[in-house]
């Protein structure tokens, strides 16, 4: 049976620009996070003769940085394994860590992996590729392994004493690299997205990044969800179970069984938008979790 | 119990030690590179103020902050590619060596402690220690006045001595022996840098490689005499000669001297 392409419906009912709007701001906030990093110093300040200080807007890389040379932010994934090997009892990394935990309290854990995180352009474009190629083999691995290797990853920083897991995280790789420089980096990059692409769909994000698994935890009473408002006027074109990269959160909300709310309360949902994009009736929106 | 449930729960069963099993072995794979990866290759020289090594893994986040705060570029994030524990910052000496600035700015904005923000002299970092590695190849030790590690260290004169010897080849010059002092040189590497051989005769190592350690019930003698302010055991007693009658002994002279034939001349 030939099917209607993937969100030709959205396309058609609302224009290119709104069904992609949120992809489109999402792939702008990714960038923009890197480009502010790689701007450099802001502007020199000359103290007095001898001392001339750098002002940068933001300074150091998602693991942990400044900005402003004075509001610490730290990636709390990463702190917790400093912790858990003994180290690092630093107050700026510490108060680093509590604001960024804060924020993704409250707009979503996964938030990250949409808006920020670099390896999500990645393993999307995989994604989106393997669709166009019509490339089916799914990922037979448990979505749930992921939290299972974020168990790992803390235990074996827990008992080696240093930060094993950093040593071969493929997206921190990602994330300084671009910053620092990749070296032969783009490799693990590279196999990745093949992963993706050949062997299964969202086999990495969906499935086994522990930093994935750690934010959507950070996710559980996040204020800013995904409702499907409008469900009634869902026919059933299936587009957002195909572009969601964790389709298993939309059927509750919008199936709607046994009285369930229309808010995907699901902490594994990036809220990225995609299924508000892609749907042609309008059947999601943002909104608040306390939202009618 | 239906049959489909037995089933159900045998493949939950196996499905359950593969994942178990996969995960054992990727922690044991991880933890076996790990090992590789937490030791330092010996070219490779952390910033200032680093805690030891196997705190500094555990601690430092890479970030890279240090890396953006150093004003002439020294330090490096390590990559997949090479040797140093990924993501760590390090500077290989011979390439580019710590220009030891006074503020120590790679150090002032570290989140994590991974190196020491308090530092306040740089003279007193030590990030590794000089070695005169090559005796054969120095070109002061082949009896040139090479000195050029000497005159570039930023510890002058203290980190590096010059300690004369007499050149046993020659018979009649001196050697001036670069010496290191390791309780002065800090190991920013501008001795391994300059050094115009093409491959330095002088290299800065890991304290570990590079330090040999006293027994501790080694006493050096004359220290402990300077330190008493005398001999510790029996009053010295000035030299006395045990010489046949008439010979005399010029210490700084002549040598042994024979008594003059009487009479015969
Ligand atoms: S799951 Fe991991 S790699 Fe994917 S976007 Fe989230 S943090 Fe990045
Ligand atoms: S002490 Fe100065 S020159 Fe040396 S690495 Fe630090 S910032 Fe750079
Ligand atoms: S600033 Fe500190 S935590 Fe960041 S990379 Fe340097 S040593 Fe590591
Ligand atoms: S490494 Fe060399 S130049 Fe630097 S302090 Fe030590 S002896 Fe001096
Ligand atoms: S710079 Fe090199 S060759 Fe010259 S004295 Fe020092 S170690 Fe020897």
């Amino acid at each position: 049976m030939p099917r209607v392409p993937i969100g030709r419906a959205a396309v058609e009912k609302k224009g290119w620009f709104r069904a992609n709007r949120w992809l489109l701001l999402r792939r702008t906030s990714q960038l923009l996070i890197i480009a502010l990093f790689l701007i450099g110093p802001l502007a020199f300040v000359e103290w007095s003769d001898d001392a001339e200080e750098k002002i940068w807007l933001i300074k150091g890389s998602l693991a942990s940085n400044v900005v402003l040379d004075t509001v610490p932010l730290s990636d709390p994934f990463i702190y917790l394994q400093t912790l858990l090997s003994g180290q690092a009892f630093e107050q700026t990394v510490l108060i680093g860590a509590l604001i960024v935990t804060l924020f993704y309290l409250l707009v979503g854990g996964r938030v990250y992996c949409s808006w920020v995180c670099p390896m999500n352009i990645v393993t999307d474009s995989a994604g989106w590729l393997r669709r166009k190629l019509g490339l089916k083999k799914k990922c037979e691995l448990s979505p749930n392994l992921r939290f299972w290797v974020l168990g790992l990853v803390m235990v074996m920083a827990l008992v080696a004493g240093n930060l094993l897991w950093e040593l071969v995280n493929p997206v921190t790789l990602l994330q300084r690299g671009l910053l620092y420089g990749m070296g032969a980096g783009w490799m693990v990059v590279a196999a990745l997205f093949l992963y993706d692409l050949l062997w299964s769909r969202n086999g990495w994000c969906g499935h086994l990044c522990p930093m994935g698994a750690f934010y959507s935890l950070l996710g559980r009473l996040s204020l800013v969800r995904v409702r499907a408002v409008d469900r009634e006027a869902c026919n059933d074109c299936m587009d957002c179970f195909v572009v969601c990269p964790e389709p298993q959160v939309i059927r509750p909300a919008l199936k709607g069984e046994d009285g369930v709310s229309p808010l995907i309360d699901e902490s594994l949902c990036t809220n990225c938008g995609r299924c508000i994009d892609i749907c042609g009736p309008e059947v999601f929106r943002f909104g608040g979790r306390f939202n009618k | 119990m239906s049959n489909k449930k037995r089933l159900d729960r045998r493949e939950f069963i196996t499905r359950s030690g593969k994942m178990v099993g996969g995960l054992a072995l990727l922690g044991g794979a991880i933890s076996g590179y790990g090992k590789q990866a937490a030791s330092m290759p010996a070219y490779a020289i952390r910033p200032p103020g680093a805690l030891p090594e196997e705190d500094f893994l555990g601690a430092c986040i890479r970030c890279g902050i240090c890396v953006k705060d150093c004003p002439y570029d020294i330090l490096h994030l390590a990559q997949w590619q090479e040797e140093v524990a990924l993501g760590t910052p390090y500077f290989i000496a011979r390439d580019i060596p710590c220009e030891m600035c006074e503020k120590i700015y790679c150090v002032r904005n570290c989140p994590t402690g991974a190196l020491d923000r308090l530092m306040e002299n740089i003279e007193k970092s030590r990030m590794g220690v000089a070695v005169l590695v090559d005796q054969e190849t120095c070109l002061n030790m082949l009896g040139l006045r090479c000195d050029i590690c000497y005159r570039v260290c930023p510890v002058l004169d203290k980190a590096i001595t010059l300690e004369r010897f007499h050149n046993p080849r020659t018979k009649s010059h001196t050697l001036f022996v670069p010496t290191v002092h390791s309780d002065s040189c800090t190991g920013c590497g501008k001795c391994e840098y300059a050094c115009p051989l093409p491959i330095a005769a002088i290299k800065v190592l890991p304290e570990s490689l590079a330090k040999g350690q006293a027994g501790e019930h080694y006493r050096l003698g004359w220290k402990e005499k300077e330190k008493r302010g005398g001999a510790l055991v029996t009053p010295d007693i000035e030299h006395q000669y045990n010489l046949p009658e008439g010979f005399q002994y010029d210490l700084l002279g002549e040598g042994l001297i024979a008594p003059q034939k009487q009479g015969g001349q």
